[in-house]
């Protein structure tokens, strides 16, 4: 079991050193996880250390693919209202 | 790689309005703090009036990590609370700080002031931030060096700041009451976890709160920023002002929220409106009270490089700074001349006030120390925009990325703020929707009465007078106050002031 880091994330630095594992590196165009470090924090912490403090909803996924911080979850934006306003900005 | 003119000497030769200080409100902005906080600021640009014509600061963006989340930014960029949003710095490793750091302290002895601001908050990267301060506080001891956080982690690094001899820390705080917090900051993270909603804002108020009293106690200059969200913190924001000042910040700075839907940040999406600038300056009026506020702060991004207002970055990107070479011969020569040029400018400061000490001829009028110049029966205030370009009165109108906002009075000229526009004439294609910038143009200017500019062309003459600011391009390539004093003067004569109109009177009174 381990997480993988995805296109969305901004390489912000934040996960890296908080990883007990040392799971998490510097890679292009993104950060990665090795998924043969990575223990989901298990025994070490009581939530996954990387996805309590990546800022960006999406950038970090689990096995299954989903987002471990789903749309919304973190700006606060409704998705439709987020989807509506990209809307626009194309229409203008 | 050019070596810079020194800033205009301009303020050096004071008349008219500028007489007692280089701004006539020098004085005014630094007065009500201890000589020992005075002799800090003195040469600092972001805080001193006077310095600000003299050196130049830059920030180094080391910091990548964030440790919270404001609903004004979107971590796709850099922290909005040192820099405009949607802006993107390039992330320098500290030892590429420190090169960039040298090379432009050699290429600009002004340069008297490091910041790390960014990309994220500095002290959730303690490490990379700690460590650019150590090496310049051995290569290049003559520079102050700064830092800006949110507050979450700072008393966890004050004996840290301490040590590095850090005499400038800027604190975002936005609220003291977590009611309030709430609505500006969705979450933080805390002690391993991600924490919401008002427990998250109660924890992040506490910490900026204990960050600066422990700040304070030790001797370090504090100034807080505050971002004026019309209608979840504006009224809030004077008892925020209140109680940072009884704690001891030597400056408070409201700075205006930027919310745009194409920033994608949650206030910019939700369609939270921005203050306008006669709002911003009723705050900044209302917070000012007896201390001091800093008008001129231009929200400068945090890789800037250069005298404010003029930002020299380009110059200076990575590719460019691992290209020079710099022994350690090129480096002492550097030093040595950074030296002369404070000395220089010390004594021309000290020459300034013996001047302004000596007994004036009858007929002349000094400026004294003012911040709040109340109406005389002679003539009411008038806000006036200026492009400026080092100090002087030298730039076209649709070429001024900003506007410096001055207050003119019967006593003189007083800088108030500064006006940010998006450049409506860049020469290029863009000018073809040049029109809608205009008109944004003219609305950041909204609540002066005049613009002072080098030149300006005949389309935004005729919308500007429609929009009733008068253009005058007749003072250019003089000192600012001077300028803006004289068609104070002018304007006076031509009994434009002597009807107060009914802002001003409510605000003055
Ligand atoms: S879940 Fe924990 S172990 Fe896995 S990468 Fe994230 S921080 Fe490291
Ligand atoms: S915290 Fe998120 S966005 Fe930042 S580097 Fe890690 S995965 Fe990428
Ligand atoms: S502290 Fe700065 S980087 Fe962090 S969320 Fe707020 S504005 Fe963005």
């Amino acid at each position: 079991m381990a997480l993988e880091i995805v296109e969305t994330c901004v390489n912000c630095w934040a996960c890296e050193p908080l990883c007990p594992n040392r799971a998490i590196y510097e890679a292009a165009p993104h950060f990665l996880i090795d998924a043969d470090k990575c223990t989901e924090c298990l025994g070490d912490h009581a939530k996954p250390q990387c996805v309590e403090i990546c800022p960006i909803e999406g950038a970090i996924v689990n096995e299954l693919n989903e987002p471990m911080n789903p749309a919304g979850s973190l700006t606060g934006i409704p998705p439709q209202r987020w989807a509506a306003a990209q809307r626009e900005i194309a229409a203008r | 790689m050019d070596l810079p003119v020194i800033a205009s000497k301009a303020p050096l030769t004071p008349q008219g309005g500028c007489s007692a200080g280089s701004c006539g409100s020098t004085a005014g902005q630094l007065s009500g703090l201890s000589e020992e906080i005075r002799r800090k600021v003195e040469d600092h640009p972001c805080y001193s009036e006077q310095a600000h014509h003299h050196f130049a600061r830059m920030h180094a963006a080391v910091a990548p990590a964030c440790n919270i989340q404001c609903h004004y930014c979107n971590r796709k960029y850099d922290c909005a609370n040192e820099s405009r949003p949607g802006v993107v710095s390039e992330l320098l490793t500290p030892d590429q700080a420190v090169k960039k750091t040298l090379a432009v302290a050699a290429a600009i002895p002004q340069m008297s002031v490091l910041g790390i601001a960014g990309p994220g908050d500095p002290l959730a990267n303690p490490e990379r931030t700690f460590a650019t301060f150590r090496e310049l506080a051995i290569k290049a001891p003559d520079i102050k060096l700064c830092v800006s956080t949110n507050g979450l982690a700072l008393p966890d690094s004050v004996e840290e700041l301490a040590k590095h001899n850090i005499d400038h820390v800027t604190i975002t705080i936005n609220c003291v009451d977590a009611e309030v917090g709430a609505k500006i900051y969705p979450w933080i993270f805390w002690q391993g976890e991600r924490i919401r909603g008002i427990e998250a804002a109660r924890i992040l108020i506490e910490q900026q709160q204990k960050g600066l009293e422990m700040l304070v106690a030790r001797g370090i200059l504090v100034k807080v920023n505050s971002v004026m969200i019309p209608g979840v913190n504006d009224e809030h924001l004077k008892e925020v002002s209140k109680v940072v000042k009884a704690k001891g910040a030597f400056l408070h700075n409201v700075m205006p929220l930027i919310a745009e839907a194409e920033h994608g940040t949650f206030y910019g999406i939700m369609g939270q409106r921005s203050p306008s600038p006669a709002e911003l300056k009723n705050l900044q009026d209302a917070c000012e009270g007896d201390m001091n506020m800093m008008r001129h702060c231009r929200q400068c991004r945090a890789d800037a490089v250069g005298l404010l207002g003029e930002d020299r970055g380009a110059e200076f990107t990575m590719d460019k700074v691992e290209a020079m070479e710099m022994d350690d011969a090129f480096l002492a020569d550097a030093m040595a001349k950074r030296k002369a040029l404070r000395e220089q400018i010390a004594a021309e400061n000290e020459a300034k006030k013996a001047k302004a000490h000596a007994p004036q001829p009858a007929g002349v009028a000094v400026v004294t120390i003012h911040r709040r110049t109340t109406t005389t029966d002679s003539g009411r205030p008038v806000l006036m925009a200026v492009a400026a370009k080092n100090g002087m009165v030298a730039e076209h109108f649709g070429h001024a990325r900003e506007f410096l906002v001055y207050e003119a009075t019967a006593a003189g000229a007083k800088l108030i703020g500064h006006r940010k526009t998006d450049l409506y004439c860049d020469g290029g294609d863009t000018c073809g929707d040049g029109e809608s910038v205009l008109a944004k143009t003219i609305k950041a200017l909204e609540g002066c009465e005049a613009v002072l500019c080098s030149k300006i062309g005949y389309e935004p003459w005729g919308e500007l007078e429609a929009a009733g600011i008068r253009p005058n391009g007749e003072h250019a390539m003089e000192p600012v106050e001077e300028a803006v004093t004289a068609v104070w003067h002018e304007m006076l004569a031509a009994g434009l002031l002597n009807a107060p109109i009914a802002a001003e009177t409510k605000r003055v009174a």
